[in-house]
């Protein structure tokens, strides 16, 4: 079977789990709604662009207007669905489903492309500090909202996102190279320093001290459809704009000289990967906040199915984060209080990982 | 055929017996990293098609040079072009299109199967978005065959030994296809059958229209395989040429700070380095060599002991006059000494001495400043040894007795041997190990020109055989 056969049958199977998941998960909550009735109500609210009109923007289901030169939607089917029913799973499950979904995408793809670009298996998508300083600019945004303009709590994580990881690049580089060694020290002691500024403004924020540490353990709940149209295409983009990428990442597997050798134009390569990968991991956390473990462990167990060709294993990454989260959210809120969905990825994701090394599969990258 | 979607570069490279060898030319290189400088105003031009081996110490700069040329290092100064275009200046696309690198280390730590890692040589001959064309599978294949690796396509990378692995790393600098081809120490880690293999195997890619340029510590493999050799020393280009010329005793002593013999080997007949006990502080001339300048020795002895005398004495610069024998032919002293081109005594096998070569062998002793004999010589019982001992003890000026590191196992034969020539007159023999022949025939001249200059009586009394002699060598 050839690569990009192997790809497209690997890429279907996960995006029908995906799926499958999705309904599965749509399905589960208080109110208990048949199956088939989601898969209905889902295909209800697909829409289409019908035509541009200027002002603002509905968003489909939500009616949230943005303003910008707009399109106008119109459904594509009509299902009869209870009226309830397509409440319960278009407006309120739905939303926060894609976005896990979104979520998990992004920061399994972002994962990847770290784990390959340091060539270290312990490097996950925040590894120069984008999630910290997410963190950091969310809890600056949470304790201090005066000090914050716009008062958007996820333009500030976003933005600082992108601010610690830029920093971090500038103090790796040097006359034109970034060795990935000092990039890895540069992001632990960013990460270290931004780690008391976290726990200063903590100390500080008085009544919204309980908010900023729910923001900072990963979280779903109250996930809307402008929080999707905000991270899904930063996502989408970001993760095709690595796709195009995969042979430099297999290649620089062999290091950076050869890399050079095999025609890879290396300094730009990396440059290119990390602002990506560190942009849709900024999208992913600055909705969500920070969630572990995705970005580590989904690469890891695909890598042990489908191999270390980047050419598959982005892809199916992808995919496999966004079951993956979809699922975990889904325990998230299934039991009698919610808890953040960064507890259970990292309370399912760390013992599997650790499964996987006690049983010597997960070596190097 | 030709598939509609492919660019020029992609139809070149395709095929690869169309591939022009192209010329590599450093022109003025230096290169320091932060104050150590390792390379100094290098300048070296290759032909066309050439296979040119860079030698020399650890730390004398062929890896760095080579990576000046493949554009992984920029040079402080100075230009590297590869078929007249500007390595350093063009995108690493194009200069990898140009030349392929077969790195030292080939260990991979993670498991693409053999068939994606030679396909990882198309890279740059592949746009972002294309996928594979007929010409790229084709490559791949071709190189797999040439290196015979087909049968290990489908294995994982970090599943296969050191050498296929080196073999799989060379074959996709083949699949590669470009006109210059650069491997530093293909053959550092291999078995020597590998080694071989290797070599054989770039060899036929030069044949066939590449150029190629090779780090190589051994020096006799780069001697048997390269057409010419670059020996580097401290950052620059000691010698440049054919592998005869520059594999010298001289320069071997100059750049490896060795005492070195070079030989032609008897199978190959290429050149074969073979480095002796003793190094030398510079490539000025020794105390020893001093001593040794312009003067005449003959060696009596056999086997490697000889062999091992003959080889330093001639590896010195003191330009001394050597003959051996009488020696059985086959002997290995005897080998030795023609490939050094040295005066020799032949007899052949299973017979006894001739008087002829017992007179040419007292001519040979007489005329020497220094008589040299190994205990092998002594070991060997029956009247021709007899006569001989006869002989020196007459004739010898100066005896210097020598006998391999560990001589406990010598038999009476030895003992018995050793006190008929100790005997004949203390003062003009002396013993020394293989390890101090050198300093020891050294000593012997200079005691024999104060001797000379002092004592003329004594010098005539000497030719006297001493009466010790028929007695105990008829008692063995």
């Amino acid at each position: 079977m050839t690569h990009s056969a192997r790809t497209l049958s690997w890429s279907a199977g996960l995006t029908a789990l995906l799926v499958a998941v999705v309904v599965a998960s749509a399905a589960l909550g208080p109110v208990r709604v048949d199956p088939s009735t989601v898969a209905l109500a889902i295909l209800n609210a697909i829409v289409v662009p019908s035509s541009v009109t200027a002002g603002s923007l509905t968003i489909p289901i939500v009616g949230v207007g943005v303003p910008v030169p707009s399109l106008e939607y119109t459904s594509v089917f009509a299902f009869d669905v209870p009226n309830t029913h397509q409440i319960i799973v278009a407006d309120i499950r739905l939303p926060r489903i894609a976005l896990a979904a979104t979520v998990g995408f992004a920061l399994a793809a972002a994962g990847t492309v770290m784990q390959g670009f340091f060539r270290n298996p312990l490097a996950d998508p925040s590894i120069i500090g984008v999630s910290t300083g997410a963190a950091a600019g969310a809890v600056a945004a949470i304790a201090f909202p005066m000090l914050v303009p716009f008062g958007s709590l996820h333009l500030a994580a976003f933005a600082g996102a992108l601010l610690t990881a830029f920093l971090v690049y500038s103090i790796a580089t040097e006359g034109g190279r970034t060795p990935v060694a000092t990039l890895l020290l540069a992001g632990v002691a960013m990460q270290a320093f931004l780690g008391a500024l976290i726990s200063y403004m903590l100390v500080h924020s008085g009544d919204s001290l309980r908010q900023a540490v729910v923001w900072m353990m990963g979280h779903l709940s109250n996930s809307t459809w402008s929080d999707v149209g905000f991270a899904l295409p930063v996502a989408v983009l970001g993760v095709l704009v690595l796709g195009s990428y995969t042979r430099d990442l297999n290649v620089l597997l062999l290091g950076e000289e050869d890399a050079h050798h095999l025609g890879t134009e290396v300094e730009r390569t990396k440059f290119l990967l990390l602002a990506v990968a560190s942009i849709i991991t900024a999208a992913g956390v600055a909705v969500a906040g920070v969630i572990g473990f995705v970005g580590l462990v989904v690469p890891h167990i695909m890598r042990l199915i489908v191999g270390p060709d980047h050419r598959i294993l982005l892809p199916t990454s992808a995919l496999a984060g966004a079951s993956f989260l979809v699922i975990t959210d889904t325990i998230a809120r299934a039991g009698p209080a919610e808890v953040p969905v960064g507890i259970i990825t990292a309370f399912v994701g760390a013992p599997f990982f650790l499964f996987l090394l006690v049983r010597r599969e997960v070596t190097s990258v | 055929m030709t598939p509609f979607n492919r660019t020029p570069d992609e139809t070149n490279a395709a095929q690869p017996t169309e591939i022009e060898p192209a010329a590599i030319t450093v022109e003025n290189c230096s290169l320091s990293f932060g104050e150590l400088s390792v390379l100094e105003d290098v300048s070296v031009t290759i032909e066309p098609g050439e296979f040119v081996g860079f030698v020399g110490p650890n730390g004398a700069g062929k890896t760095t040079l080579l990576r000046a040329i493949s554009g992984a290092l920029e040079p402080d100064s100075g230009t590297v072009s590869i078929d007249g275009v500007d390595i350093h200046s063009v995108s690493s696309k194009r200069s990898s299109q140009l030349v392929s690198v077969v790195p030292q280390d080939t260990t991979l730590s993670f498991s693409f199967p053999v068939r994606d890692v030679v396909e990882m040589g198309r890279h740059p001959h592949r746009s972002r978005f294309s996928s594979p064309t007929q010409a790229d599978h084709e490559a791949v294949e071709q190189a797999l065959e040439r290196t015979r690796t087909t049968d290990l396509a489908d294995r994982p990378i970090d599943a296969i030994s050191g050498g296929q692995r080196q073999r799989v790393v060379l074959a996709r600098a083949i699949a590669q296809g470009t006109p210059a081809m650069l491997l530093d120490e293909p053959t550092a880690s291999l078995d020597i059958n590998h080694q071989l293999e290797t070599l054989e195997l770039v060899r036929e890619l030069v044949d066939d229209g590449r150029t190629v340029c090779a780090a190589i510590h051994d020096l006799d493999l780069a001697a048997r395989y390269c057409d010419r050799l670059v020996m580097l020393a401290d950052g620059g280009v000691y010698r440049s040429g054919p592998p005869a010329d520059v594999l010298t005793g001289e320069s071997l002593a100059d750049v490896f700070d060795a005492t070195a013999t070079v030989t032609p080997n008897p199978i190959t007949g290429t050149e074969t380095v073979t480095a002796l006990p003793g190094h030398r502080t510079d490539g000025d001339e020794t105390d020893e060599e001093t001593q040794l300048r312009d003067a005449r020795i003959h060696v009596l002895g056999t086997g490697t002991t000889a062999a091992c005398v003959l080889a330093q004495l001639e590896s010195t610069q003191a330009e001394t006059a050597l003959s051996l024998g009488p020696v059985t032919s086959g002997d290995t002293a005897a080998e030795t000494a023609r490939t050094l081109e040295i005066d020799c005594l032949e007899v052949p096998p299973f017979e006894s001495l001739s008087e002829s070569t017992l007179v040419a062998f007292e001519n040979h002793v007489a005329d020497a400043d220094v008589t040299v004999v190994t205990a092998s010589a002594l070991e060997a019982g029956g009247t021709g040894t007899e006569r001989l001992l006869e002989v020196l003890a007459a004739v010898a000026d100066t005896l210097v007795l020598v006998e391999r590191e560990s001589a406990a196992d010598s038999g009476g034969a030895t003992t018995a041997g050793r006190a008929t020539v100790v005997d004949g007159d203390r003062r003009r023999v002396l013993e020394a190990t293989t390890e101090t022949v050198l300093e020891t025939i050294a000593a012997a001249l200079e005691r024999q020109l104060v001797s000379d200059e002092s004592a003329t009586e004594a010098a005539s009394s000497d030719r006297k055989p001493g009466m010790g002699l028929a007695a105990e060598s008829s008692s063995d």
